[in-house]
């Protein structure tokens, strides 16, 4: 049979010359090395692979192998608690083998496959199975118990099957007789091509929140679990520490962080954080239920274009067991300049800026990805994506933030000047938007409080006020307003610093529960309404000021400890006795 | 097992074109010999059947379709590492240029190096004093981080690179060794020459190593300078165990040279006509500075760029500033001002800071008190606009203080001086003095403990009372 041979190389780009037993989007082995890469174009006389790893020293006329499928991701025990590139390459074995570098063509497998794992069959011998149901299931770790689908295309009887025990990877654990008269027998893996998403029974409406205990997003921004979110900002206007601060405290039971052409260093901080932070529920280390895709931007840029995808599937997966799955990306913006690179090496023909014109269709087919579905296991689930963006010279005008920005329906725009003056989380309350709102005002009414999204629009309203008075303040100082816009602009004050503000590093106020953001924002409208009394009695703000009262407020969030949120109410007669002094 | 070719097909600009060559490698080094015997490198870039594109460092001047002779060398570019390579110099593609002779190789380095594992990367956070305010009390420079320093022509960036290196303990602790490595990519013969002699002055010269491509020589060589310059410093920080110290200026130079090379081969343009990889490209210098796990020794970078009309949202900053850990932000004004070093503090930011400060590292009060100084020095900001539209006498008391505060922060505290060395204790407590100039009720970001222990007005006045020579700003003789 002929050889498929390399026949021009540029970059990540192989073509292969008079050759057409390549399948589209085929995984291939390139040259001796057997680097991996993948088939995205074919055409009469070339067919276009693009490597997944560094091409030097690749020679015109070594092989290119078959592999016969498309580029998958292996699904099984042993991705949580776990570090891969983008190509789910385990970069700890990759370590243990190979040292500090990320060596090329290493065939490592990406699961652990002499590890144990303690399986309970829930199936028996003879039961009829469908796809996509739990035959077994094994705890995972600490935190999250693994749970066995029977592959798509499986369906029929138990025909034979072990006994509960240990068993690894590539063991069979049942075998199952379809009506075809096939037998298929299951491991503990299956491989699902990463390009395509996972089939589920019925996408559910938005209901619940993604609970994240920061109050800027759970109040004013919120995102659905099953929904999609970008932080678009320039740098060091903090996208990567909102994702960190997500990804530590949001309520998702599974966290799939992708470091795509981000810094090393950053993997390197999640990976030392998280094992020693505890999860507030359980009490258990966070990587417990974490998986890292870290594929730094020194790493090749095909696999940064790989990883997103290997990061979903894997979320998916998860996801087809009945959890809720959060999926952070640092930074889609990576991605689509790592398709700008493929495509400007393919020639093609560029549309905006650079990137090719098929990039809105694919920020489209990625963000589609997420979602409350009912999986065929017969569970709920979903898949909350979070997208980092990185806009060029923090314009957001430029393609990929405004591509992005009609897929989410949370936008969490991240300001330059917000970070100059420390107000981290540095978003954005006049840009940024939720469209989960309306869709989760049941939840709010019967979890938090009726009032709640009233006291939002409330705040929101002063946060307004306050924006446009600046423009009055800024021309002409804030001296000569009425009393009553100055009460306004203190508020939005003790509203800016007091609850919109934020510290990641302060150990109460890393995580707010929703309990405390009520009760704050009650004591700030309360504060609100006795104040305008005061004021509408002849009495100057400044008085108001002067009793310290708005500055006690702004430091409720250090003050109050989240487990003793009862002291909150003390402060109803700090107000009031604080209104009564003045004269 | 090099292999020869006789003639070329094609020359385009700083590329040549070789046809009927079989079995060349990508990235492979070629030399290239002239008919006077002269020998030329480059290295393949693109493949195509039997048809190689090369890339000529040192330029096509001369060549014609007959005259030369080409070797496939059969291996990517390398440069030989020793410790003996401490205090040489070298042109922008790795060739002593000092007249010593070839260095000792011990290894042979592939230039381009590997993508560190991120498993094995050590979270770097032990900071360097460097004995300047504005970097050591609000942008604390960590080991191991790459911080470049944005300026602009005609600021003190060099000076400031200069100051770092003379004032840093780069070893902080006895028996660990240090080194520099100089890259110098497109500047001019006086600041290469400017640096060579601070270092002589420091006494450093001998754990120095130089890598110059200055502004007249081949500017296909600069794409290697950087590359050669990091290769080093990790054979010395990761094989012999030395903190090592990488400036490379300019990296604005370097970005031109790369968007030279890609428009010679006909890529499609990006941003401004820079490449679409240059994002990538920068990364994988970038990318190689930090600490190995089980390594003692560590790579700290400071690249500086010259930012083109000092325009930060120029593609070769913006990109920087996405992948570095943070940026020292040179601002014109302060510069016209007189006041060096000319940091403008409120672009600045060290994103490694907040792991390497505190207690156990400098002191509990560090990270509250500089981001207190930010969010006053950025009300200053606002003051000021304000001022310059009712002026400064119609403001409100608190106001002027909050302008009084910003002239002295930045006549003292951000513009100490080229000689100035001050300590981490002396640089925290200085940050109190000027905040104690303003009222308990403007500071949000610290606890009211600190306060309590820091917060004295009375000795900030007759601090700046002193310094100012009794002509302190007419707001604090009232109160």
């Amino acid at each position: 049979m002929e050889k498929a041979l390399i026949y021009s190389i540029n970059g990540p780009v192989v073509r292969v010359k008079d050759y057409s037993g390549f399948k589209m989007l085929e995984m291939v082995y390139v040259g001796e090395k057997k680097l991996l890469g993948e088939i995205i174009g074919i055409d009469d006389h070339y067919t276009t692979i693009q490597v997944y790893e560094s091409t030097t020293g690749l020679r015109v006329n070594e092989e290119v192998y078959h592999s016969g499928a498309p580029l998958c991701a292996s699904l099984g025990p042993g991705i949580l608690d776990n570090i891969f590139d983008g190509i789910q390459r385990p970069l700890k074995d990759m370590a243990a083998l190979s040292g500090m570098y990320v060596t090329e063509g290493k065939g490592i497998p990406a699961l652990d496959q002499k590890r144990q794992w303690e399986i309970t069959f829930k199936v028996a011998l003879n039961d009829e199975v469908e796809e996509g149901q739990i035959f077994a299931t094994c705890p995972e770790t600490s935190l999250i118990e693994h749970r066995f689908l029977v592959p798509l295309g499986v369906k029929g009887k138990v025909v034979s099957i072990q006994k509960d025990g240990k068993y690894n990877v590539q063991d069979n654990l049942i075998s199952v007789l379809d009506k075809h008269g096939k037998t298929h027998s299951l491991t503990m893996v299956q491989e699902w091509p990463i390009r395509q998403p996972r089939p589920v029974l019925d996408r559910k409406t938005i209901h619940m929140p993604l609970i994240t205990g920061q109050r800027v997003i759970d109040t004013f921004f919120p995102i659905a679990k099953g929904g999609a979110a970008a932080i678009p900002g320039g740098f060091g206007a903090g996208k990567t520490m909102t994702q960190h601060q997500l990804a530590k405290w949001c309520d998702a039971d599974i966290i799939v962080y992708v470091g795509c052409g981000e810094r090393g260093n950053e993997m390197t901080q999640v990976l030392h954080e998280f094992k020693e932070l505890l999860d507030p529920k359980s009490h258990k280390p966070l990587t417990d239920r974490t998986v890292l895709i870290a594929n730094t931007s020194n790493m090749p840029v095909a696999a940064r274009e790989a990883s997103i995808y290997t990061g979903i599937t894997i979320a998916e997966y998860y996801r087809d067991m009945g959890y809720h799955v959060a999926l952070m990306a640092d930074s889609t913006s990576r991605w689509a300049e790592a398709l700008r690179e493929i495509s400007g090496r393919l020639e093609e023909m560029p549309a905006e800026e650079g990137f090719p014109a098929y990039l809105p269709s694919r920020i489209a087919q990625f963000y589609e990805r997420a979602g409350y579905v009912d999986t065929l296991s017969g569970n709920e689930g979903s898949v909350t994506v979070i997208g980092a963006v990185s806009p060029q010279g923090a314009d957001f005008s430029e393609p990929v933030t405004q591509n992005t920005k009609r897929f989410v329906r949370s936008f969490w725009a991240l300001d330059k000047s917000l970070a100059y003056a420390r107000h981290f989380p540095a978003i954005n309350w006049n840009q940024s938007y939720s469209e989960y709102i309306d869709d989760l005002k049941r939840w709010y009414d019967v979890n938090v409080d009726r009032k709640f999204l009233t006291l939002r629009n409330e705040m929101m309203n002063i946060l307004h006020e306050e924006t446009q008075l600046m423009e009055i303040v800024k021309l002409i100082g804030s001296d000569v307003l009425p009393e009553d816009q100055k009460l306004s602009l203190e508020i939005a004050r003790v509203i800016r610093v007091g609850y919109l503000q934020q510290n990641a590093f302060h150990p109460e106020d890393t995580f707010v529960p929703f309990e405390k953001q009520l009760k704050m924002l009650q004591l700030i409208s309360y504060t609100k309404t006795q104040a305008t009394r005061v004021v509408s009695t002849q009495r100057t703000v400044r008085a108001i000021v002067e009793t310290g009262i708005f500055e006690d407020l702004i430091k409720i969030k250090y003050e109050i400890p989240n487990n003793n949120l009862d002291a909150l109410d003390t402060y109803y007669e700090m107000i009031d006795l604080a209104m009564a002094s003045i004269q | 097992m090099s292999r020869q070719f006789k003639g070329l097909k094609e020359i385009k600009g700083p590329l040549i074109i070789l046809d009927d060559v079989q079995d060349v490698a990508f990235e492979e080094v070629v030399e290239i010999e002239l008919e006077d015997g002269s020998v030329r490198s480059g290295r393949v870039v693109e493949i195509e059947g039997q048809r190689a594109v090369i890339q000529v460092f040192e330029g096509t001047t001369g060549l014609s379709k007959t005259n030369t002779k080409t070797r496939l060398m059969g291996h990517p570019m390398e440069i030989s590492v020793s410790r003996e390579i401490l205090g040489r110099i070298f042109n922008g593609a790795g060739t002593a240029i000092d007249g010593l002779g070839k260095v000792y190789a011990k290894q042979r380095l592939d230039i381009n190096g590997s993508s560190l594992n991120p498993v094995m990367r050590k979270y770097p956070r032990d900071y360097i004093n460097t004995g300047i305010s504005a970097i050591d009390g609000l942008n604390t420079l960590i080991r191991g981080q790459k911080l470049p320093i944005f300026s602009g022509s005609g600021m003190s960036h060099n000076q400031l690179a200069v100051q770092i290196v003379r004032q840093a303990n780069i070893a902080s602790t006895k028996g660990q060794d240090f080194a520099i490595v100089f890259a110098a990519m497109g500047v001019k013969h006086d600041v290469a020459n400017f640096f060579k002699r601070s270092f002589e002055e420091t006494g450093v010269m001998e754990k120095v190593v130089m890598f110059l491509n200055l502004s007249n020589d081949p500017i296909i060589e600069r794409i290697l300078t950087p590359r050669c310059a990091l290769s080093v410093a990790e054979y010395l920080a990761f094989e012999e165990d030395m903190h090592v110290l990488v400036i490379m200026t300019d990296v604005t130079a370097y970005c031109e040279a790369l968007r030279e090379f890609s428009s010679s081969k006909e890529e499609i343009p990006g941003r401004k006509g820079y490449p679409g990889y240059l994002y990538s490209d920068l990364a994988s210098l970038y990318e190689r500075a930090g600490l190995v796990e089980g390594k003692v020794g560590s790579v700290t970078q400071i690249p500086i760029l010259t930012i083109p009309n000092d325009d930060i949202t120029h593609p070769v900053s913006d990109l920087t500033g996405y992948i570095t850990e943070g940026q020292i932000v040179l601002d014109r004004n302060l510069h016209q001002t007189n006041i060096y070093p000319p940091i403008g503090i409120l672009p600045s930011l060290s994103r490694l800071m907040k792991d390497g400060i505190g207690e156990g590292y400098t002191r509990k009060d560090h990270a509250s008190l500089s981001t207190q100084l930010f969010a006053c020095y950025a009300k200053v900001q606002d003051a000021r606009a304000l001022a310059s539209v009712i002026g400064e006498e119609e403001l409100s008391n608190t106001d002027r203080k909050f302008m009084a505060f910003g002239r002295y922060f930045e006549k003292y505290y951000v513009g100490q001086g080229f000689e100035t060395n001050r300590s981490m204790e002396d640089t925290l407590n200085l940050g109190w003095t000027l905040l104690s100039l303003l009222p308990k009720s403007e500071l949000d970001r610290v606890s009211t403990e600190m306060i309590n222990e820091y917060h004295r007005p009375e000795q900030a006045i007759a601090h700046f009372m002193v310094l100012e020579s009794g002509q302190l700003d007419e707001i604090f003789r009232k109160a």
